[in-house]
């Protein structure tokens, strides 16, 4: 069977290029493993109030 | 000695740098404990618990840094909260202030981006992973408390776009031979994976290379995507692309017992599929009549069976049938065994790897051992207090109620010494089961870490004139940052007798406890 070429098949195929979000660490390892790696400096949006980032999220 | 917090309003860390940032703080002089963590509800009453009182009248906000620190004098701990902007400095952070502060930005930055690996606590991670879809990025979601709503709406959202999600609670993946979160250093080969379960994949992968073969493509696919309520989305998905990817000639799919109708989906995908495929579904050989296997599914129902499996239909029969055998134990059960006190009778597992920990459930239960769980394979086996063993306990301390508010075992060795420690104190214990996991991510000197509390355990029963058997796993491999020949012999220096596969720890475990 002939598979449709997705970018699920294109990711398997062409280097991972990864932004990270989170957990820093996982970009050093990428970095160490020679994986172009953006990290992200993320902080909670809305300042971590759950309900202000839900409003701002359906405002946005 | 004195207990004193103070909170960093809007300065947000990860926990992992954060554990680190508490490690360097605590080694600061006068300094007997130091906790730092965002100010979320759960983690202040973490700390109020741990004796750090009045640190829930601080008005800390989950955007807040906590600093809690326990010391000798007033002066000290004024002197180690003086040393934090040092410790918060270290490593990668320096360059913090230049990084972009939004998935978008990144998106900006890095132009030929296809994966965002997300790992932001819970509550945030689907929106995060929204706008990753939304930018035309495969997802990777490392964090779990993602609810089962979000994960549905996530993977068909990522589906129509041809993208795939892999977790949440996606512990590991292996995208051409870029390890992914918890991932070990294996060759690169012609097998490919598709796991519900991180140490899952760490462990078949591990032997797949240990057995001679390679991983063309590991694709975790998270805990529940075989759960009914997802149908196997990614996992279906990951198929698919395995398929068709010329590097892959054999895949292997494992996970818990997936949902009724999932397995009815994925059975007739495999059955359609032009590749052979393994499968192994945990818990799923004990109540039924074991499955036939045929040329095109291999039936399997343990990590070894499976990497077996698979590393045969790539050829590769014979190093991996000698080595998946290991060496003859007999004489070793016999003498560990004699040397056990009367009343010495039950199995206690303190695991850091949640599909290890469930393996070697299935091995005891196969072999009619009653045994309890905090993350029981079957109903009825539920542990009444996780702090608490009683009779033969195989822990998971890698679940909720062991990593809230603390580090995940798999970069924290702490909790485990301690409770290996707690299990020795009982004298109807005869066989701690551990395991070690080594790999990307994972801490550095894990078998190190546990070591002085194996030996101080061997220690406490031996002054009973008792004797405990210490039987350990390494999942790994010798080409992984922490090094496999160093982790085994530091674990045989502490006591410990080492073994190749968790499963294989297991059958030991159950061959030498004593007949109840």
């Amino acid at each position: 069977m002939i598979e449709p070429s997705t970018p699920v098949n294109e990711l398997l195929q062409r280097k991972i290029e990864v932004i990270n979000i989170g957990v820093e660490d996982f970009a050093e390892t990428l970095q160490d493993q020679g994986v172009r790696v953006v990290h992200v400096n993320w902080s909670p949006p809305a300042g971590g109030d759950l309900e202000m980032m839900r409003i701002l999220e359906k405002l946005l | 000695m004195i207990a004193e917090s103070v909170v960093l309003p809007n300065r947000y860390f990860d926990s992992v740098f954060l554990m680190k940032v508490a490690k360097g703080l605590s080694g600061e002089l006068g300094v007997s404990q130091a906790a730092v963590v965002m100010g979320t509800p759960k983690n202040l009453e973490v700390l109020a618990s741990a004796g750090y009182t009045g640190v829930d009248t601080l008005g800390a906000r989950p955007n807040d840094l906590v600093v809690s620190l326990k010391a000798e004098t007033v002066e000290q701990a004024r002197l180690a909260f003086d040393s934090l902007d040092g410790w918060l400095q270290r490593d990668g952070n320096s360059g913090r202030s230049l990084a972009p502060r939004t998935l978008n930005q990144a998106v900006k930055v890095q132009l030929g981006s296809n994966l965002a690996l997300i790992s932001v606590p819970g509550q945030y991670a689907a929106q995060e992973a929204r706008r990753a879809l939304q930018a035309g990025l495969n997802v990777f979601l490392f964090s779990d408390n993602v609810s089962v709503e979000d994960e549905l709406a996530l993977k068909q959202s990522a589906l129509e776009k041809g993208l795939i999600v892999m977790g949440p609670d996606c512990g590991t993946s292996i995208i051409g031979g870029a390890g992914i979160g918890f991932a070990n250093v294996v060759r690169r080969g012609p097998i490919g994976v598709i796991g519900g379960s991180g140490t899952g994949i760490q462990e078949v992968t591990s032997l797949v290379h240990r057995w001679g073969s390679g991983i063309s493509h590991a694709i975790g696919v998270g805990s529940r995507d075989l759960s009914d309520d997802i149908g196997g989305i990614s996992a279906l998905q990951a198929i698919q692309a395995l398929e068709a990817d010329p590097a892959t000639s054999v895949i292997l799919v494992l996970s818990k017992p997936p949902g009724k109708q999932a397995l009815a989906m994925l059975t007739d995908r495999i059955g359609r599929c032009s590749k052979p495929v393994v499968t192994c579904f945990f818990g799923m050989g004990l109540h039924n009549e074991p499955q036939d296997s045929n040329d095109v599914v291999k039936i399997t129902y343990d990590l070894d069976a499976a990497a077996l499996a698979a590393v045969a239909l790539t050829g590769g029969t014979d190093q991996a049938n000698n080595q998946a055998a290991g060496p003859d134990r007999t004489e070793l059960i016999k003498k560990e065994r004699a040397l056990l006190m009367p009343g010495q009778r039950f199995i206690r597992g303190v695991f850091a790897g949640g599909t290890l920990c469930y393996q070697a459930q299935q091995v005891m239960l196969d072999a009619g051992f009653s045994v309890l769980s905090n993350e029981p394979l079957e109903k009825g086996m539920q542990l009444a207090d996780s702090r608490r063993s009683t009779g033969h306990t195989l822990l998971d301390l890698g679940a909720d109620e062991f990593t809230q508010g603390h580090p995940h075992p798999m970069v924290d060795s702490s909790q485990r010494a301690e409770r290996i420690l707690a299990e020795a104190d009982d004298p109807s214990v005869a066989v701690l089961l551990l395991d070690v996991i080594l790999g990307y991510s994972a801490v550095a000197d894990p078998a190190g870490d546990l070591a002085p509390a194996i030996r101080q355990a061997k220690k406490i029963a031996q002054l009973r004139g008792g004797h405990l058997i210490v039987a350990a796993s390494i999942c790994g491999t010798s080409d992984d940052p922490q090094g496999l020949d160093v982790q085994t012999r530091r674990l045989e220096d502490a006591g410990a007798i080492v073994f190749d596969t968790g499963f294989s720890a297991a059958r030991f475990a159950i061959a030498v406890a004593p007949e109840v």
